[in-house]
């Protein structure tokens, strides 16, 4: 069975069962700041599960160290915190080990683009079937306050008390460089922008990459207040296919599905040196997914004999030269 | 013509020649046709970092060096009876290693003022009075009879020149009596698409073996009988090979898919090569891009129920220390196998040293402790891979499996095992909700992930997909039994505490000691571990031979350390620890046992000889 043409959960099973939010909340106290923009992913997450029908056993959550990295001990699935930047690295041995399970990512913009930059670049480019949140409030939240990868040049922060020198990513730019399959950008405030996101981000069959913008309301409050609300005006440019955009002068219909990914690159540059902020789906295109070629390698190997594990082992244990003493 | 036999009970030869020589070649098959022969034999590589050093240069050698004999041997011998040096820096870079009297068959073409040069001589060496009159010198032109020899085949004459390796086999094999077939089997095989290249090679090996058996430059052929060995097939193996074969034979025997997690590292790669091999029995193998993301990819597919491996050296073990320290908290079966090589840093990376102990022991923040299992020869690598799964399955903790550049490159021949003599491993996996809520009415209603089998004190292994069992864990320190994050002291403490007891339960698993002590009253005790096994085992039989009497007990547990290990050391007056490294087993056995552990420490990415062992020995006396 060829594997290309599935959904990101045709191999998880479903459930028969009726689910709503509650199914998926975790008995644990929720422990982020009052206002923090990651209760409302929160709960747009748990809102959005149920719609996907999956077993929740099925499911697994694997995030790495941060505020945003707390979010697998609220939902009540499968989970792992780990360690700092690691995520992607631990969930593409989950994802590759079990084609039925769901497997998400959660991060921040420290986590995910500085320690475990690496990691994240590997992830979309072997294009493991992943859903990667990458929560972007563009400062350190949880060691309290110092500049992030994604701070602005100049942000006065506790480790740059005369403005930061460092030219920040843009982690859409980043994800298509990588050659990612399924780029997204949506606002923690939006949350019919952000459940829709989300659905054609797990629907994605390989590396789905959402950048969602998060509002710190401690350390970075406001960061993004250009484009929420009805301020937004036109500041937002929301992406639909087909939409007529103009980036440096050049105007063509957006077109998510091309294979060439040099217009999408450019529209993820729009926000440079101009007020305007593209958010939905850049780019989403096929192509097979490393765990289940990965997964093929093995099935064929496997379906190349009759032989049983054990006997394949005798055959192993006296491979090469052998001789005989009686 | 015929030539005189002499018996020999045991023979070590050092093939040496330049990196892109073949020398590597040569050795393996002069080890495969004795092993068919049915000799005991050890080999030892011996080679430079450097793909291709400049040519002809001292830091371009590489060597083979294998022992074989009549009996049961140990070590891959301390010092060559013969040396087979293909140019002059092969002869330079090797002589001090050879005992007065030694047989150096040395192959002339290369001996060109050039080439003198670069290997640092002044003048010929084969005009040396010393050189001749301490050695029986056969200075032979291998490489130009090679390139007559084989001119029929109109190959270029570099391409003809390249089969001289072949030729000397052929020389060696001919002068030992080895068998042929093998060989000649095997270069059809390897060379069956290029007829000319195969052709060369076989002719070169066969024109090698008539070159000693006509010519009067050899007087005297040697015989080294077959070693009597118990029932069985066997075959020669390396360590590496051992070790890949063991941990698919632990896939098989728990009945788990093998992850392996792997970065590319010297000595250690040709693991991943191996396993990557094997995939008809469900083992997946990822290159990653880089040690955190291969020991995190492994721990990834652990926690979804495979068995997860990460292989590495030394650095790559610094570098995948994090996430060690998470897979003990995690409480996951992970193997960590570490091919220890000469260090700091990059160090030396194609030689071995066993200085990763307390790396293995301590490297990780907090108190994380893990068992560790180490191989002591190349097949024991077998045996050690599926002991170190046996304890993290068994157990829900990452193992830590020390072998080393000595064992991994190294071979002896090995009795293959029959699959079902190996021991079965029960991954148990968690089924169903383990305790019981406040309001719950039907018994076991919760899944508690930290509730503790009460003999192992292992955590449940409870995989997704798995209903009921949904849960969180992470490396923050969780709440006894609950497993929710907790940062009460009373609770941090008995969890440091409990994850300690785990892996010092592990020594209830463990069979007793065995103490070499024949006459059971020997003073001197010889306490070793790992790759030191051979070494140590034929300094022990040098100093018996003397008349002496002297103990051995080797550790394959270095943490736990075996519980009768307390009253072993409280017998003996003195207490020697031979190690590659600077003396961490001593350091431990000092702080443990208080016990005045004497080290033999030598760190020259060479395994120990048996006649330093015998010396240290001696002294202590």
């Amino acid at each position: 069975m060829s594997t290309h043409a599935l959904s990101g959960l045709e191999l998880v099973p479903t459930s028969d069962e009726q689910q709503n939010g509650k199914d998926y909340t975790s008995d644990q106290e929720v422990r982020w700041c009052p206002g923090c923009g990651d209760y409302a992913v929160l709960k747009a997450v748990q809102s959005f599960l149920p719609d996907l029908g999956l077993r929740r056993e099925n499911i697994v959550f694997v995030s790495g160290i941060g505020c945003s990295s707390r979010f697998p001990y609220y939902l009540d699935t499968f989970g792992m915190h780990s360690i700092h930047g690691r995520a992607p690295a631990i969930a593409t041995g989950i994802a590759t080990s079990r084609p039925d399970l769901s497997v998400w990512v959660v991060t921040g913009d420290g986590d995910a683009l500085s320690i475990g930059g690496n990691h994240l670049i590997h992830a979309l480019r072997r294009n493991v079937n992943l859903t990667i949140l990458l929560f972007n409030n563009r400062i350190y939240g949880l060691t309290k306050g110092q500049y992030s990868p994604t701070s602005e040049e100049g942000k006065v922060t506790k480790s740059t008390p005369v403005g930061s020198i460092d030219h920040p990513f843009n982690p859409v730019s980043l994800a298509l460089g990588a050659e990612a399959t399924f780029v997204a950008r949506t606002i923690d405030s939006d949350r019919k922008h952000l459940t829709s996101v989300l659905a054609a981000a797990a629907a994605h069959r390989g590396a789905a990459l959402v950048e969602i913008y998060q509002n710190c309301p401690i350390f970075n409050d406001g960061a993004f207040d250009d484009v929420k609300g009805p301020e937004a005006g036109d500041h937002l440019v929301r992406l639909e296919p087909g939409l007529e955009v103009t980036v440096g002068g050049r105007t063509w219909l957006h077109d998510p599905s091309a294979v060439d990914p040099s217009d999408q690159f450019a529209l993820s540059r729009m926000s440079e040196g101009t007020d305007r902020v593209p958010v939905g789906v850049f780019r989403q295109v096929q192509r097979p997914t490393y765990d289940d070629q990965a997964r093929e390698q093995v099935a064929t190997a496997v379906d190349a004999s009759t032989a049983s594990r054990e006997e394949r082992l005798t055959a192993l244990l006296h491979a090469g030269d052998t001789w005989t003493v009686v | 013509m015929p030539q005189q036999v002499t018996r020999l009970d045991r023979v070590v030869i050092r093939f040496a020649g330049d990196s892109g020589d073949g020398m590597q070649l040569t050795g393996d098959r002069f080890t495969q046709e004795s092993a068919v022969f049915g000799n005991d034999l050890m080999t030892l590589p011996n080679f430079p970092a450097e793909i291709r050093a400049p040519q002809g240069t001292i830091p371009g050698v590489s060597s083979f060096q294998v022992h074989f004999a009549d009996h049961q041997i140990l070590t891959a011998g301390d010092a060559p009876d013969v040396l087979v040096a293909m140019n002059p820096a092969a002869l330079k870079a090797n002589l001090a290693d050879l005992p007065k009297g030694a047989t150096i068959i040395v192959d002339t073409h290369d001996f060109t003022a050039r080439n003198l040069q670069k290997a640092g001589y002044d003048g010929d060496p084969l005009e040396d009075e010393q050189l001749l009159s301490n050695y029986q010198v056969h200075a032979v032109d291998l490489t130009g009879m090679t390139v007559e020899a084989v001119k029929e085949f109109g190959l270029s004459r570099k391409d003809a020149a390249r089969a001289k390796n072949m030729f000397a086999l052929g020389l060696l094999s001919w002068l030992y009596g080895r068998p042929t077939e093998p060989t000649v089997t095997f270069l059809e095989r390897r060379f069956g698409r290029a007829p000319h290249i195969r052709d060369a090679n076989v002719t070169a090996f066969t024109t090698g073996w008539n070159f000693g058996e006509t010519t009067e430059t050899f007087a005297v052929r040697y015989e080294v009988a077959p070693a009597p060995q118990a029932p069985g097939t066997y075959r020669n193996i390396t360590g590496n090979l051992a070790l890949a074969s063991g941990l698919v034979a632990a896939a098989v025997r728990s009945g788990l898919p093998l992850f392996l997690g792997s970065y590319p590292i010297t000595p250690a790669s040709d693991i991943l090569h191996e396993l990557s091999k094997h995939k008809g029995m469900g083992v997946t193998t990822f290159q990653a891009e880089d040690e955190i993301a291969g020991i995190g990819a492994a721990l990834g597919a652990a926690y979804a129920g495979s068995l997860g491996v990460t292989t590495t050296s030394g650095p790559g073990v610094a570098l995948k220390s994090e996430a060690i320290g998470l897979a003990v908290t995690l409480e996951l079966p992970l193997v960590v196998v570490d091919v220890q090589r000469g260090g700091p840093s990059t160090g030396l990376p194609t030689k071995t040293e066993q200085a990763d102990l307390l790396q293995a022991m301590f490297g990780r923040n907090g108190e994380a402790p893990l068992p560790i299992v180490a191989p002591s020869t190349p097949s024991d690598c077998f045996d050690a891979a599926l002991e170190a799964a046996r304890i993290a399955i068994t157990y829900r903790t990452p193992v830590m499996l020390l072998s080393d550049g000595y064992l991994a490159n190294g071979s002896e021949p090995w009795r293959v095992p029959d699959v079902a003599d190996l021991p079965e491993i029960d991954p148990a996996f968690a089924t169903e909700p383990n305790h019981t809520s406040p309001g719950s009415a039907n018994g076991a209603d919760t899944f508690w992930p930290y509730l503790r089998d009460q003999a192992t004190l292992a955590r449940p292994w409870a995989v997704p997909g798995t209903p009921g069992l949904e849960h969180r864990i992470g490396g923050l320190e969780k709440g006894d039994g609950h497993g929710n994050i907790s940062y009460d002291p009373a609770n941090h403490d008995l969890m440091v505490r409990t994850r300690a007891a785990k892996v010092e339960r592990v020594a209830d698993s463990l069979a007793p000691l065995v103490v070499d002590d024949p006459s059971g009253s020997a003073q001197v005790l010889v306490v070793g571990w790992g790759s030191t096994y051979g070494p140590i085992a034929a300094g022990i039989r040098l100093v018996r031979e003397a008349g002496h009497e002297v103990a051995q007990v080797h550790l394959r547990h270095l943490n736990p350390l075996p519980r009768d290990l307390g009253d072993i050391l409280s017998r003996y007056d003195r207490v020697l620890v031979p190690e590659m490294n600077l003396g961490q087993l001593s350091l431990l056995l000092r702080a443990r046992y208080l016990v005045d552990a004497v080290g033999l420490n030598v760190v020259r990415g060479l395994p120990l000889t048996s006649a330093e062992v015998a010396n240290a020995i001696e002294e202590l006396m």
